[in-house]
C-alpha cells in the first residue's frame, strides 16, 4: 500500500540557523563524552578480556616466557578427566532447569495473574528471594535446608509426610535436583515479573470469548495465554539457557565445588580449577573459548527472537 | 552553567575518574632508591583489621625495623585474607599486582615462576641480608629454589599428624596422653568418641576442594605410598596403600558410623566443626590448632598433637609443607636488599617478629607449638628459638610431644597436585557419601584419569 508523508514541521529548512547548528555540535561533542565512558568500559572490561582470552588459548606461558602453541591447550583441555562429566553436569542442570525452572515462574506469574486480592504483597513475596546475595541464599539451603540429617528443613517436612529423606548435596542423584531447586527459588522473581507483564497484555476479551466457549483453565492457558505470549516464553526460553549454561555459584557453595563423585562440576567450575588452582590459565581460556561458541549458538537464536519481538 | 555543559563535565569527569580509578589500583613501589639512598618496599599479608593484635605487633615491627634501617621504607599491604585463600592469589600474580616483597605457599613455586613476576635473588640471600639464613632449614629452603637458584625465603614450614581433642578422648574414656598411632587405634578410638553421640564425629576428614586428594595424599605417605611414578609421569596410587586409605575410610564411615553424617568437607568446614567441639580426631599440621582458635573460636586448651599414623606401626612418612615470600622482578638491588632484611627482622629472627614470644604469650598467640620448625636441629638458632619458646609457652607443651618426640619423614607435594588432588576429590568423597562405594573402581577410575592428566602436562 503506498503512503504519503507530509514533511515534519522541524525538519522543512534545508539548514538550520549557525547558532542551532553549534549547539547540535556542542550536544553531539556531549554525547560522545558520554560514550567514550561506555566505549572505555566495555572495551577494558569486556572486549579486551574476550580478545585476550582467545589469544591465550593458543598460547602457554612457562618460566615467564610465552609461546604460540597451536590447539594444545584444547587437545589437554579436552583431555582432562572432568571435561566430559562437566558438560554432562551442565546440560543437565540446563535441562531440569528448563522443566522447573522455566515452568514454575509462568505458572506463579499466570496464578499471581488471576488472583483478585493481595496481589501486590504476594508478588513482593515471590520477588524477595532476587533481593537476597546469591551466596546468602546457597548457604541458607546449604546449612539449613539440605542438612542431610534429620535436621536439615527438607528432610524435616519429608519426614513429616512419612516420606524417605535425601542426602541432598551427599547423594549423587540428588545433586543437580537440589541445586535446581536452590536456583529456581533464587531467580525466579525476576522471571515473574515479566511474565506477568506479558500476561496482562493479553486483551481480555479472547479469555471471555474462550470462556463462553466454554472453555476451562486449563484450556485457556493452551489456546490462549501460551500463543499469547509465545514469543516472550521463547526468549526466556533462551536466556535461561545461556544463564544456567554459565553454571558456578551454585555448585561452588551448595556442592563445595565438584560435589560428590564429581557431580556437580560444571563447565565454569571446570574453568575455574583450570584458572585458579592448576596453574593453567591457558587452559582454562581454552575451555572459556569452548563454552562461549556454544553460548554464542544460543545467543544467535536469541537475537533473531528479539528481533522479532521489536 | 547550562544542563549541556553540566553534561559534558560530568561525562568528561567519568572518564577522568576512571582512569585515576585504575591508576590508583597499583600496589606497587618507586622501583628506585632516591638520591639520598632512601628505598621504600611494599610487604603484603599484613593482618587483618580485625586480628588487632597481630595487626598492632606488625605495626610495631615496622616502625622498629624502620628505626634501625633509617634509609627504608616499609609499605604494608593489606589484602584482606586472601592470604588464606589461593584463587585470590592467582590473580594478583597474573595481574601483575603483587607487592614488591609478597607472600606464597612452597606449593606456589611453579605458578609464580611461570607467572614472571619473581625474581633470583641467590646472590642476594647471605648472611648480610638474612643472618639466620645458614641455619635455615635446608628442605625449605629447596622448597624455594629451582635448579640451584633461589626465588624465594621460607618463613613457615609444617608436618602433618594427628590433632585430637583432649576433652572428647576424656569423655570417652581414653587416654589424652596417648594418641593412636596406627589406623587401627584411630578407628577404635573414633568409635568411642563418636560414641558420645550428639552429632560428634570420631573422626573427620575432607572430600572437597581439592583437600581430599591433599589429605588422600598424606595418608598415602603414612602407608609409604607415593602419589605418582618417581618421573612424575604415572599415577602411582592404585595399589594396596591406596586401596587401604579408602577402605580405613570406608570403614569408619559405614562400617562403624563415626565420623559423622556430614560431608564434602573443606578446609574451614572441618575446623569450623572441630572449634565447636564436634570433631574427635583429625589430620592436620599444628597450625590447625592455631586456626582453630584464631579463626573459629575454639579453645587451645582442647587440643594435643600425636605423630601421624601408620598402618601397622609409625607411619612411613607424612606430607609437609609451608610458607614464604618472593621477591618482585624489576626490583633495584637496594629495594631486594631491603626486603630480604625486613623478612629477617620479622620472620627469621629468634625474639623477633613472628618469634617474639614474649609478646605474643600474654595475647593468646599460640607459644610452645611444635612448629614452625624453621631452623636446623643444633644450630644456635634452633637451640635459642626452642629455650625461648619453652620459657614463654602457654600451650601445654606436654600436649605435642607425642608428635614432636617421634618424628616421621617428611615428604613434599608432587608436581602438578592440585590437578591431582581435584581427580582424587572423587574417591575420598565417593567412600564418605556413599555406602556402596567400590574401593577398587575407584582408585582404577581415577588412576586412569590422573595418568592422563599427566600426559598432557
Amino acid at each position: 500500500m503506498a503512503t504519503i508523508t507530509a514533511p515534519r514541521p522541524d525538519v522543512q529548512s534545508a539548514r538550520p540557523p549557525i547558532s542551532a547548528r553549534r549547539r547540535r555540535g556542542r550536544n553531539d561533542l556531549t554525547g560522545y563524552a558520554f560514550l567514550a565512558g561506555a566505549v572505555f568500559c566495555f572495551a577494558l572490561f569486556s572486549w579486551y578480556p574476550m580478545v585476550r582470552g582467545v589469544v591465550m588459548s593458543f598460547q602457554r606461558t612457562r618460566r615467564g616466557v610465552t609461546t604460540w602453541v597451536g590447539w594444545d591447550n584444547y587437545s589437554r583441555i579436552v583431555h582432562d578427566p572432568s571435561f566430559w562429566t562437566a558438560w554432562k553436569n551442565t546440560l543437565h542442570f540446563t535441562v531440569l532447569a528448563l522443566i522447573l525452572g522455566y515452568a514454575v515462574p509462568f505458572f506463579v506469574a499466570i496464578l499471581l495473574n488471576e488472583l483478585r486480592h493481595a496481589k501486590g504483597y504476594l508478588r513482593a513475596l515471590v520477588y524477595l528471594p532476587v533481593m537476597l546475595p546469591p551466596a546468602s541464599a546457597l548457604f541458607l539451603f546449604k546449612y539449613y535446608a539440605y542438612d542431610p540429617s534429620d535436621a536439615g528443613l527438607f528432610n524435616a517436612v519429608l519426614k513429616l509426610l512419612h516420606l524417605p529423606t535425601s542426602q541432598w548435596m551427599q547423594s549423587s542423584t540428588a545433586t543437580m535436583p537440589a541445586m535446581v531447586i536452590a536456583s529456581t527459588w533464587m531467580n525466579m522473581g525476576g522471571a515473574v515479573l515479566i511474565y506477568l507483564a506479558a500476561l496482562q497484555n493479553i486483551p481480555g476479551e479472547l479469555y471471555e470469548a474462550a470462556e463462553l466457549d466454554g472453555a476451562g483453565i486449563w484450556r485457556r492457558i493452551v489456546t490462549v495465554t501460551i500463543p499469547q505470549t509465545r514469543l516472550i516464553l521463547s526468549l526466556m526460553a533462551m536466556l535461561q539457557i545461556v544463564a544456567t549454561m554459565q553454571l558456578f555459584i551454585e555448585p561452588l557453595i551448595l556442592a563445595n565445588g565438584a560435589g560428590t563423585q564429581d557431580s556437580a562440576t560444571s563447565v565454569a567450575y571446570l574453568i575455574y580449577q583450570h584458572g585458579f588452582f592448576q596453574n593453567d590459565l591457558n587452559g582454562a581460556a581454552a575451555l572459556g573459548v569452548i563454552m562461549l561458541i556454544v553460548l554464542a549458538g544460543f545467543s544467535a537464536v536469541y537475537v533473531r527472537l528479539s528481533a522479532r519481538q521489536d | 552553567m547550562s544542563a549541556p555543559q553540566n553534561r559534558r563535565v560530568a561525562a568528561l569527569a567519568l572518564v577522568a575518574g576512571l582512569g585515576l580509578s585504575l591508576a590508583a589500583c597499583s600496589t606497587k613501589s618507586d622501583n628506585s632508591s632516591d638520591a639520598s639512598g632512601k628505598v621504600t618496599i611494599t610487604v603484603d599479608c599484613q593482618p587483618v583489621g580485625a586480628q588487632q593484635e597481630l595487626l598492632r605487633d606488625w605495626n610495631a615491627d615496622v616502625a622498629e625495623f624502620q628505626k634501625l634501617h633509617p634509609n627504608i621504607t616499609i609499605k604494608s599491604v593489606s589484602v584482606g585474607e586472601q592470604c588464606n585463600n589461593p584463587p585470590d592469589f592467582t590473580a594478583r600474580l597474573q595481574g601483575g599486582t603483587v607487592t614488591d616483597v609478597f607472600y606464597g605457599y612452597m606449593t606456589d613455586l611453579d605458578q609464580v615462576l611461570d607467572s614472571g613476576q619473581a625474581m633470583e635473588i641467590t646472590e642476594y640471600v647471605t648472611k648480610d641480608t638474612i643472618p639466620t639464613w645458614d641455619s635455615l632449614d635446608a628442605g625449605a629452603k629447596a622448597a624455594f629454589s629451582d635448579g640451584g637458584k633461589v626465588y624465594g625465603v621460607p618463613t613457615k614450614n609444617y608436618s602433618m599428624g594427628l590433632v585430637y581433642n583432649k576433652n572428647l578422648f576424656q569423655q570417652a574414656g581414653l587416654d589424652p596422653k596417648n594418641p593412636p598411632k596406627t589406623w587401627a587405634e584411630v578407628r577404635t578410638a573414633a568409635k568411642r568418641i563418636a560414641a558420645l553421640g550428639n552429632g560428634i564425629a570420631g573422626y573427620s576428614d575432607y572430600s572437597a576442594a581439592n583437600t581430599g586428594g591433599w589429605h588422600f595424599t598424606a595418608e598415602l605417605y603414612s602407608q609409604g605410598g607415593r602419589l605418582v611414578s618417581e618421573d612424575g609421569k604415572k599415577a602411582d596410587f592404585n595399589n594396596p596403600m591406596g586401596r587401604q586409605v579408602l577402605q580405613n575410610l570406608k570403614d569408619m564411615r559405614y562400617g562403624d558410623d563415626s565420623m559423622g553424617a556430614k560431608q564434602l568437607l573443606q578446609w574451614p568446614d572441618l575446623l569450623t566443626n572441630a572449634a565447636a567441639g564436634k570433631v574427635g580426631m583429625f589430620i592436620g599440621a599444628p597450625d590447625a590448632t592455631t586456626a582453630i582458635v584464631t579463626q573459629f573460636q575454639g579453645k587451645y586448651q582442647d587440643w594435643a598433637m600425636g605423630p601421624m599414623p601408620g598402618q601397622d606401626g609409625p607411619a612411613k612418612a607424612t606430607l609437609g609443607g609451608g610458607e614464604g615470600y618472593f621477591v618482585k622482578k624489576g626490583l633495584s638491588p637496594e629495594q631486594v636488599r631491603a626486603g630480604l632484611m625486613w623478612l629477617a627482622y620479622e620472620k627469621l629472627t629468634p625474639g623477633k617478629g613472628q618469634f617474639d614470644y614474649v609478646r605474643a604469650k600474654p595475647e593468646n598467640q599460640p607459644v610452645g607449638l611444635p612448629q614452625p620448625q624453621l631452623f636446623t636441629v643444633g644450630s644456635d638458632a634452633y637451640r635459642q628459638d626452642l629455650d625461648l619458646r619453652k620459657a614463654n609457652a602457654n600451650v601445654n607443651v606436654e600436649d605435642f610431644a607425642a608428635f614432636e618426640n617421634n618424628p616421621v619423614p617428611v615428604r613434599f607435594e608432587p608436581p602438578n597436585a592440585q590437578a591431582i588432588y581435584a581427580v582424587l576429590d572423587s574417591a575420598m568423597s565417593a567412600v564418605l557419601t556413599d555406602p556402596n562405594a567400590n574401593v577398587d573402581a575407584l582408585l582404577k577410575t581415577a588412576e586412569d584419569k590422573v595418568n592422563g592428566l599427566l600426559a598432557t602436562r
